[in-house]
Parts: structure tokens; C-alpha cells; sequence
């Protein structure tokens, strides 16, 4: 059976796509500038992931291993096209802000890595569900970036004013392409720290038994 | 298209708009495969390689098939078979006529099918509307760039290996401060108009 807390927390936290398995990180980089920038790529990485997976292990018993990778990009870059024009036909301020980095998931190693590593072993349910959870985990790193930033950068939060109005001054770095390398280290950094915390912790408890 | 027009395409692809520090196209590799100044150089070279004879490739194939043929919602699916092929040809072409130059490009060269700076170049050539011939241009300018952060920061990244950071910076992170740094050096570019 499908062990579905345990795909959820690999995929938010353990294996987190982002901040542990450091992929993708073109679309990370730059398009966190607005939070609702953040959240609209991350749904439709979500959709491109689920799809991509579900196509990759419908078909991975017929896929000839040797030409596997030619046949994923084909794949992926179909499922994109159709998410691309569903986003221009119903969320055209989303393609404008996203532009070129809508037909570049195609390129994301995130959906290749998935297909090459989950879906062309396993069946087609828990390849979906792999696919909504590892994009979960992107969505919510691409989140927490991109608020940090606009926060910081523009002090509003998803278009809305949340500093401005106690006469603060937005600090412009932040949403420029130094800022977003600087504060996804930073980021980076933290979690890397509480991860290595969390395993001393373990081992002290093991030395103490 | 006029001379002093073609050097302003280059002198901004390299520098001002440069691939890396301020498009954000081809972080991976950027981030990947840049522990030594050597192997940058390879990959370098690959990608202007590839980059420049890719997007002469695909902004033919955009204006004699797919324009022609009302065809343009195909442009993601072709341009990226186009790479992949493309990039599995030049392999065994190199293989072939110039193994000394096959065997310096190692690896590199198969990783370059997944660098979005290649597709990043081809579309926003077609977004342009650039000519074939300014297409082709573009994308070798635009790999001399890639190649310009990616050895610089290279050369940082073998320093900074050295230095005594907090540990859980070790690694990563502080690659992507480094980075930052960079990229704050090259954003002096971005007032440069032509």
C-alpha cells in the first residue's frame, strides 16, 4: 500500500526538491520576485509533474530503455505546451510575469529527475502521487523565497501593502538577481543547519542508550 | 542589420544581460560544474558551441516550418528535439573528425540537452524576431557570457574552499552567497544602453 505521510513528508521536507535535493533552480531563482509569482509556478509545476508522471509510468513498459530519456522530454515538452496554453488562455497575468520560464519547465531537472528516478519504475498511482508531492515541496520553498523577498523587497505580500504603511522603506536588493542568490543561500543554509541539529540530536540519543 | 547594431547585441548579451546574473538561464551546470576553472572552460565551451549553432538551427526551422505551416504552438516540442538531436550529432561528428576536442568536452557535452540556457536562447531569439543570422549571433554572444560567469566564478568558488565558514554553510549555500556577490558586480552593466 501506499504510504502516503511518509511520500508527503519527503517530499515537503525530507527530499525536498528545492532546499535538499537542489533542483530546478533557474525557475527559483528567477521568478520569486512576488509571492503569486512563487505560487502560480509552483501550480504549475504541480500539473505538469502529475501529468508527466502519470504518462512516463503508463508507458514505461513499452519505452525501449535506451532511447527513455529522448522519449521523457518528448513527453514532458507535449504535457507543457498544454499547461502553457491553458495558462494563456485563462491566466494571462500569470504568462506575462512568469513569460519565458513557462515553456522552460520543460528543462526543469525536477520533472526529468522524477521520471528518470520514480516514474519509469512504478506504478501509475503512486507516480501521481509522487509527482503532487515533490511538487508541494517545490511549490513551498518557491513560497517562502518569494515572500521573504517581496516582503523585504517591495514590503507587500502577494500585491497586498503590509509594510508600506508604517513608513518603511523597501529594500530594492532583495528583488533584484543578487538578492534572490543571497537570500536562497541564506535559506538554504538554515535548513541545512536545522537538519544537521536534528541529526546530532539522533545520535546523542543513540549514545545515550 | 548594421555593424555597431551587432556589436550592441554582443556587448549587452555578455555583460549586461548576462545569461546567468541577470536572465537566471543555466543555473544548474552554473552551480553544478563549477568547482574548478578547468572544467568551467570545458563547459563553457560546449555551451557556446551548441548555443550558437542551436539557435541558428531553430530560428530556421521557425521561420521556413513552423510559421509557414501555422504551426507555432509546436515550438517548445520541435526546439527541444532540434537540441537533442542536435547535441547527439555533434557528438558523433566530434567523436569522429576531432576526438582531441571530444575527449576535452567529456561529459559536458550530453549534460547540455537539459541546460535551459540553450532552449531560454532559441525562444527568446523567436520572441525577438530576430533573422536567422542575428539569431545565430546572439547565441554565440550569449555563450561567451555564460562562459565569462561561470569561469569567474569558478576561480571565487577555489578560494572560498579554503576559508573558514559556518558549517552549515559549507558547500552550497555559500556558493549561492558567492553567487550573489557576482552578480551584484554585474549589475553595474545593466545601466549600459546602445
Amino acid at each position: 500500500m501506499v504510504d502516503i505521510k511518509k511520500m508527503f513528508k519527503n517530499g515537503l521536507i525530507t527530499e525536498n526538491p528545492t532546499f535538499v535535493q537542489l533542483l530546478g533552480m533557474c525557475p527559483t531563482l528567477a521568478i520569486t520576485t512576488e509571492a503569486s509569482n512563487g505560487v502560480g509556478m509552483g501550480v504549475a509545476v504541480i500539473l505538469v509533474l502529475m501529468l508527466s508522471n502519470f504518462l512516463i509510468s503508463l508507458m514505461r513498459k513499452f519505452i525501449p530503455s535506451q532511447v527513455r530519456i529522448a522519449s521523457y522530454i518528448v513527453i514532458i515538452s507535449g504535457v507543457v505546451t498544454a499547461i502553457q496554453l491553458l495558462i494563456k488562455a485563462y491566466v494571462p497575468a500569470l504568462d506575462k510575469s512568469l513569460g519565458l520560464f513557462i515553456p522552460l519547465i520543460v528543462v526543469n531537472c525536477i520533472i526529468l529527475a522524477r521520471a528518470e528516478a520514480f516514474a519509469s519504475k512504478n506504478g501509475v498511482l503512486p507516480s501521481v502521487l509522487d509527482g503532487l508531492f515533490m511538487g508541494i515541496g517545490f511549490t513551498f520553498a518557491l513560497t517562502i523565497l518569494a515572500c521573504i523577498r517581496e516582503l523585504i523587497g517591495a514590503g507587500t505580500l502577494f500585491g497586498f501593502d503590509i509594510l508600506n504603511r508604517f513608513g518603511y522603506e523597501p529594500i530594492t536588493f532583495f528583488v533584484q538577481p543578487a538578492g534572490a542568490f543571497i537570500t536562497l543561500g541564506v535559506l538554504v543554509a538554515a535548513v541545512t543547519a536545522i537538519r544537521q541539529k536534528a541529526e546530532a540530536k539522533k545520535d546523542k540519543e543513540v549514545d545515550d542508550k | 542589420m548594421s555593424f555597431a547594431a551587432i556589436m550592441g547585441l554582443i556587448v549587452t548579451a555578455i555583460l549586461a544581460e548576462n545569461y546567468i546574473f541577470s536572465k537566471f538561464l543555466g543555473c544548474c551546470p552554473f552551480l553544478g560544474l563549477s568547482e574548478n576553472p578547468s572544467n568551467a572552460l570545458g563547459m563553457g565551451c560546449a555551451v557556446t558551441f551548441v548555443m550558437t549553432l542551436s539557435s541558428l538551427i531553430t530560428s530556421l526551422i521557425n521561420k521556413f516550418i513552423l510559421v509557414a505551416f501555422d504551426l507555432e504552438y509546436l515550438q517548445t516540442v520541435a526546439f527541444i528535439l532540434v537540441i537533442a538531436s542536435l547535441v547527439q550529432l555533434i557528438e558523433m561528428f566530434l567523436k569522429k573528425m576531432v576526438p582531441a576536442l571530444y575527449s576535452a568536452l567529456g561529459i559536458y557535452l550530453p549534460l547540455i540537452t537539459t541546460n535551459c540556457a540553450i532552449l531560454g536562447a532559441a525562444l527568446l531569439c523567436v520572441q525577438e524576431g530576430y533573422d536567422p543570422f542575428t539569431s545565430a549571433i546572439y547565441g554565440f554572444a550569449s555563450g561567451i557570457g555564460f562562459t565569462l560567469a561561470i569561469v569567474v566564478f569558478a576561480g571565487v568558488r577555489e578560494k572560498v574552499a579554503f576559508a573558514d565558514i559556518p558549517k552549515a554553510f559549507k558547500g552550497f549555500p555559500i556558493a549561492l552567497v558567492t553567487a550573489g556577490l557576482l552578480a551584484m558586480s554585474f549589475s553595474g552593466f545593466s545601466g549600459i544602453t546602445i
